[in-house]
């Protein structure tokens, strides 16, 4: 998922983020957006990953990181120890993303979700016009093989937030290179063109 | 135990060190050995705590025994610990039987050697007891700090005491404090040596001998504690031991019996037995967090070192879920650290043997901190 996923991403990240704060990247796959982070922002970054071969590839690079599941590990972080924590693309495939937002606005002042839209033009189309689940360059899986076991649209999330009383500081939509801010109001539209949805919140 | 025990480098440390038990002790020999140079800008020196029945010799030639250095597989030349990069320093363990301050060797008052009369030491004291070496060598700060088992656990105490003495250590297969299953381990050593009957309330030394039996012992129970069951059953399985069928004796029938017996015997040729009671009786004391009484996160408060964490999958002396804690700790301080769980079935000996993932990530390591630390220096 981590080698598919757009650089405008992590640019679109790293510029929510002040200069010289503490971040949690979790789900911090093979450290290219801390290795970002710490050279652009002099931003202290630590990681979370669960993949092995990811893991070691941060160490070579010099980057702190742990070797751990976000399900089951975010309890070693203490109560609002980050200024910032963030969880880029990765919240669908827990098995409860519920706990994980909790665990994650617990752990960080503020908190960065990028999430690929399920409310996506193209993965509306493809449901719609040839009955099957839709396989995009952002959603790359099949049914019986993606770990991607809670999708969900920007408008989801957006509306999950509101529910749960969760602070959302700004939100934007991206599509290839565009980027755009998602507001109540176009949030619609938006959630019909955005291809990814990131989320500042907390 | 040997003539050549004589030439071995060694300092005098003149400072006195006063002991946790309360005595204060000066002028006591500490053994080492450096591989390797120190550069210039005296950037390149790694420290390396040795374990249990380790010694200074960690790579190369042992000039005592004859035998490999005990960690040839991660340092030399062009290996994971490059030696041809680095300055390698290990001194051996007071209490232990390498030409350091221990229980085999001589009172000045009366000539003999201490036994008993040794005071038991604890991990604190192994290693502030090496604090001068690294005056006397010249270097002001470590590259980095690494060991694995009781080598991790001087490790983590050498950065609660010295928080800004390495710019980054990796304590690898160890633990904060040891566990109720380690202390009943190493009391069973302790038991194996003191219950022959040659041990004799710890003067064997006066009859110029050794309690051989019971230290075979005590080494063929760190033995099977070093490798996991997995491992022990791909090597050894139920094979007999260069026989057809059992020999319906209690001579070694099956390989892991002699296995164990050749372990043990080769030991006592090389090891003291009373040096084994008073390092063992130092490693259960080991607990960092009664040491610093807000616990363990207080331990490691202010830390500037870059941590990295190793732990073995296989390993159940040294748990996986031990090493975690200290991540854990070290998180909820603040510290640096990265933490990598090496999966595999060699159990606690994973660290000592050629395992490829484990060396990769060492090194990858240490070259990372080498350029950070360079750029850190320059600044």
């Amino acid at each position: 998922m981590k080698n598919l996923k757009m650089k405008k991403e992590f640019k679109v990240i790293a510029d929510l983020l002040p200069d010289n704060t503490r971040v949690l990247d979790v789900g911090c796959g093979d450290g290219s957006l801390m290795n970002l982070l710490v050279k652009e922002k002099n931003i202290e970054v630590r990681g979370l990953e669960l993949e092995k071969q990811n893991v070691q590839k941060c160490i070579y690079k010099g980057l702190p990181v742990i070797q751990g599941n976000a399900e089951t590990e975010l309890h070693q972080f203490p109560d609002q120890s980050f200024d910032y924590v963030i969880l880029s693309q990765t919240l669908q495939a827990f098995y409860n993303p519920n706990r994980v937002l909790k665990e994650l606005l617990r752990i960080g002042k503020f908190v960065v979700v990028s999430i690929p839209n399920f409310g996506f033009w193209k993965v509306r189309t493809s449901l719609l016009f040839f009955g099957k689940m839709p396989v995009t360059k952002t959603i790359p899986y099949k049914w019986y093989n993606t770990p991607n076991l809670h999708m969900c649209t920007i408008k989801d999330l957006f509306n999950y937030c509101d529910s749960h009383n969760i602070n959302i500081k700004k939100v934007i939509g991206v599509n290839e290179d565009k980027t755009s801010l998602i507001n109540k109001n176009n949030l619609e539209l938006k959630n019909f063109f955005s291809k990814l949805g990131i989320f500042l919140i907390g | 135990m040997n003539n050549k025990i004589e030439d071995i480098k060694k300092i005098n440390v003149t400072k006195p060190l006063k002991l946790d038990c309360g005595k204060t002790v000066k002028d006591f020999p500490l053994a080492y050995e450096t591989y390797g140079k120190l550069n210039e800008n005296k950037d390149n020196a790694i420290l390396i705590f040795h374990a249990l029945t380790g010694d200074q010799f960690v790579t190369g030639t042992n000039p005592v025994t004859n035998k490999e250095g005990w960690w040839v597989s991660a340092v030399g030349p062009n290996k994971a610990i490059d030696t041809n990069k680095f300055f390698v320093i290990c001194a051996n363990v007071i209490g232990g039987c390498m030409g350091s301050w221990g229980p085999s060797g001589n009172q000045k008052e009366t000539n003999q050697p201490y036994g008993l009369d040794f005071p038991v030491i604890t991990i604190k004291d192994i290693v502030r007891a090496q604090e001068s070496l690294l005056e006397y060598l010249g270097v002001e700060k470590l590259l980095c700090a690494t060991g694995g088992s009781m080598g991790g656990m001087q490790l983590l105490q050498f950065c609660a005491t010295f928080p800004d003495k390495s710019f980054s250590a990796i304590p690898i297969a160890c633990s904060a404090s040891h566990s109720a299953q380690n202390i009943a381990l190493n009391e069973l050593a302790r038991q194996a040596i003191m219950a022959d009957p040659i041990w004799d309330k710890g003067k064997y030394f006066l009859k110029n001998t050794q309690p051989k039996n019971g230290l075979a012992v005590a080494r063929m129970v760190g033995h099977i504690s070093y490798l996991s069951e997995q491992g022990m059953q791909e090597r050894f399985g139920r094979k007999l031991q260069e026989k057809a069928d059992y020999e319906f004796s209690f001579n070694a029938d099956f390989q892991v019996e002699s296995y164990l017996r050749h372990q043990g015997n080769s030991f006592v040729e090389r090891f003291d037995a009373n040096s084994i009671l008073y390092i063992t009786r130092a490693m259960d004391y080991f607990d960092l967090s009664k040491q610093f009484k807000g616990g363990l996160v207080e331990a490691f408060k202010d830390q500037k070192t870059k941590f990295l964490i190793i732990s073995f999958s296989s390993d159940w002396l040294y748990t996986t879920k031990e090493n975690k804690d200290i991540v854990i700790a070290l998180n909820a301080s603040g510290a640096d650290v990265s933490y990598s769980e090496i999966i595999t079935d060699k159990g606690h000996d994973s660290f000592l043997v050629n395992e490829p993932e484990f060396l990769k990530t060492l090194k990858g390591f240490l070259d990372s901190m080498y350029e950070k630390f360079k750029n850190e220096k320059r600044i």
